[in-house]
């Protein structure tokens, strides 16, 4: 399958390993991978932070980038998210029929990682060895908007050599949430406190999450306080093998 | 916002601090802290066991969020049959525009009996206009009769919780404003959570037998039949509404059903939802005033009009206040309910009181929240709040203007619309390799360390593979 691979802006500036891993992974699996050059960010800062009209023309050139994609990709549920529930209504609102009707069919063609795998591409062992202690953190976005249930979990039960122990309290939120973790800095370090709590209490070396930006949030915590736990994207320890 | 010209704004109870401030001094608060985790965490699993059980949840919830749409969709013909019933039963109705009009209208009602005392079921409405403090202003002191409320009251305190109103009180905190507030107590009282009910019992029941008017709000109101509903678990509701020879009810007017068939559907969401029961102790129904009883019923708008008109967030006035979505708030969980300085705390209170006053007087609330949803998976009527939230924020930025962040904002927009822009931008990370481990991000960094930037971008990797 030729899969075109939407980047996000946070892991092409910032995580690229992420997006190699992704990259590498798809292609292992003996799929072809393409970086359509046009896109950019998905906008879902700017919509989240009240500024939907701002976030309209990047909206535009996302849709722009993906038009004649079979089918994307990307390594996070909150930029997919994004795309297939705020995009249509941002471009509605602002009176783009036009814009609309193209980002739903954007939408119906965009996949979180793990739901690409396990739905489309129908795996749950890719293969993969990786012989850590990881615990899993199930992003918001991924669980409450995209409903990728335990499809991220069933991926990393597959791979060899795992320890994979459960996160307690799992589904409550890092405390990230764009940019609350800067206009609520409190707040959000209160939720980041019991998260980073719960994961150093699993005992594992790596905490694995399908979404960079909540791993940049609770891996800039765990870093901070010295805990010596490596924070990693699900596409990384799939990519992983012996 | 044009729309919402000469629509009256909500008064009373309804702002305060800017929300991060106030989450700041109260995450600070570690008693509050162990409470709100304790009691949060208790009530999420009793409504998870409850709501488990019934096949037909999803059912029952779409059938709630669905007749709640319905009255709001044909409010105003509600509404009135709903007058022209309760009229037909003699009960006097009562229109308020705004929070001072509602207390002007139940001072004056109450003044009239001669009373200087009334006893009070717990009421969302009379705390949101500030009825308490009116009736103080005219020399006439309101008892509160539900358990936690009286709590409240007598430790000159505000509520935190919708439901659990002193949520961040803990027993040994209760026992002390027993003692010190409230006359003839045992000066031996225990923190002995019976022997504190116990003593609540015998302070109200000497006001049940002695004060003559009583007020209420409603959880619901059937514009069928002019009933009212209210549910409570204590039974202290029941003995106000019952005993005393003035009722006056404070009812909002988006509390209304169609009809009595309705409230099945409620009477099923709401106690699985806020106390995780399968029905609550004491549910009161009555239609038209008792034998001997003058009744009246002030139908209050504070700010509702206004929030039904924005289709956008008009689905706030579905909420029933059941507050499992405080419950299952992480935000609200640390903070407590005073931090949103609003009578409604929690996801419900973020959306609902900057509708009620204006965005721009709450203008930190839409921002109380990490999006993380789920507060609408626990909603029983499927209020979608954080697009509701995520909408607000938007009236936020309009009303505000030009701000340096909105320039930013701007700039940024300008950037990420255009992969070219993008890409150059992206690259500039490679030069704050060393400045992220040492230039700190305000508000970021007092926890968190930065990521150190890539030396080369992924797109930049992919190009030179």
């Amino acid at each position: 399958m030729r899969v075109a691979l939407f980047i996000t802006c946070l892991v092409d500036g910032l995580f690229p390993d992420v997006g190699k891993a992704t990259v590498r992974l798809l292609e292992r699996l003996g799929h072809e991978v393409v970086v359509p050059p046009a896109q950019s960010c998905c906008g879902q800062m700017h919509i989240n932070t009240g500024y939907a009209a701002q976030a309209l023309p990047i909206v535009r050139n996302h849709v722009k980038a993906f038009e004649r994609a079979d089918v994307v990709v990307a390594p996070s549920g909150s930029c997919a998210g994004s795309v297939r529930h705020q995009h249509a209504a941002v471009a509605r609102e602002h009176g783009d029929a036009g814009l609309a009707e193209a980002a739903e069919d954007t939408a119906r063609r965009t996949y979180e990682l793990s739901e690409f795998l396990v739905d489309v591409l129908g795996v749950t062992d890719v293969g993969a060895y990786f012989p850590h202690r990881v615990t899993y953190h199930p992003t918001c976005h991924s669980l409450r908007v995209l409903k990728v249930r335990d499809r991220p979990l069933r991926l990393l039960e597959a791979v060899e050599g795992i320890d994979l122990v459960e996160l307690p309290d799992a589904e409550t939120c890092c405390g990230f949430g764009g940019t609350f973790a800067l206009k609520n800095a409190d707040t959000s370090t209160a939720m980041l406190a019991d998260k980073m709590s719960n994961v150093i209490g699993t005992r594992a070396g790596v905490l694995t999450a399908g979404d960079s930006s909540c791993l940049m949030h609770i891996g800039g915590g765990l870093s901070r306080l010295r805990s010596g736990v490596r924070p990693l994207h699900l596409a990384q320890v799939l990519e992983h093998t012996r | 916002m044009s729309t919402f010209l000469g629509m009256p704004a909500g008064r009373g109870n309804l702002t305060g601090a800017p929300f991060p401030e106030a989450a700041r001094e109260a995450l600070g608060n570690a008693q509050l802290r162990r409470n709100l985790a304790k009691a949060t965490a208790t009530i999420r699993g009793k409504r998870a066991n409850v709501v488990g059980e019934l096949p037909d949840w999803a059912e029952l919830r779409a059938a709630g969020a669905a007749i709640k749409d319905e009255v709001l969709a044909d409010l105003d013909e509600h509404l009135v049959r709903f007058e022209e019933a309760l009229t037909a039963r003699g009960t006097h109705v009562h229109w308020a525009r705004d929070a001072d009009e509602a207390n002007r209208i139940v001072t004056g009602l109450v003044t009239a009996t001669g009373t200087r005392e009334v006893i009070k079921v717990k009421s969302m409405a009379t705390a949101e206009i500030g009825l308490n403090e009116a009736l103080a202003d005219v020399g006439v002191h309101a008892v509160e009769t539900d358990l936690a409320e009286l709590i409240v009251q007598l430790g000159r305190d505000r509520p935190s919780h919708i439901l659990v109103p002193a949520i961040h009180r803990g027993r040994a905190e209760i026992r002390e404003i027993f003692r010190r507030e409230m006359p003839g107590v045992d000066p031996d009282l225990t923190a002995d959570p019976r022997a504190l009910a116990e003593a609540a019992r015998a302070h109200l029941r000497r006001k049940f037998l002695t004060v003559d008017v009583a007020i209420s709000g409603a959880n619901f109101g059937i514009a069928e039949t002019g009933s009212l509903v209210v549910v409570e678990s204590e039974g202290n509701g029941r003995m106000c509404l019952t005993l005393p020879r003035t009722l006056i009810s404070v009812v909002g007017i988006e509390k209304l059903l169609p009809s009595w068939r309705d409230l099945e559907v409620f009477l099923q969401l709401l106690p699985r939802s806020s106390t995780g029961e399968r029905m609550n102790p004491y549910t009161s129904v009555w239609t038209g005033p008792t034998e001997g009883q003058t009744s009246h019923v002030v139908l209050v708008d504070n700010g509702r009009t206004a929030t039904l008109a924005d289709p956008d967030g008009r689905a706030a006035l579905r909420c029933i206040r059941c507050s499992a979505c405080l419950n299952s708030c992480p935000v609200y969980e640390r903070t407590g309910g005073h931090a949103y300085g609003s009578t409604y705390p929690g996801p419900i209170g973020a959306v609902l009181s900057p509708q009620l006053t204006g965005v721009e007087r709450n203008p930190t609330l839409p921002f109380a929240s990490s999006l993380c949803g789920v507060c609408y998976d626990v909603c029983p009527v499927a209020i979608d709040i954080p697009s509701m939230l995520v909408h607000l924020r938007k009236r936020v930025v309009e009303a505000k203007g030009g701000t340096p962040e909105s320039t930013a904002m701007r700039a940024l927009a300008w950037v990420m619309s255009d992969a070219r822009r993008w890409r150059r931008f992206a690259r500039l990370g490679r030069f704050g390799r060393t400045a992220s481990r040492h230039v700190p991000l305000p508000g970021w960094s007092t926890a968190r360390d930065l990521p150190q930037p890539p030396r080369q971008t992924f797109r930049d990797w992919w190009e030179d593979r």
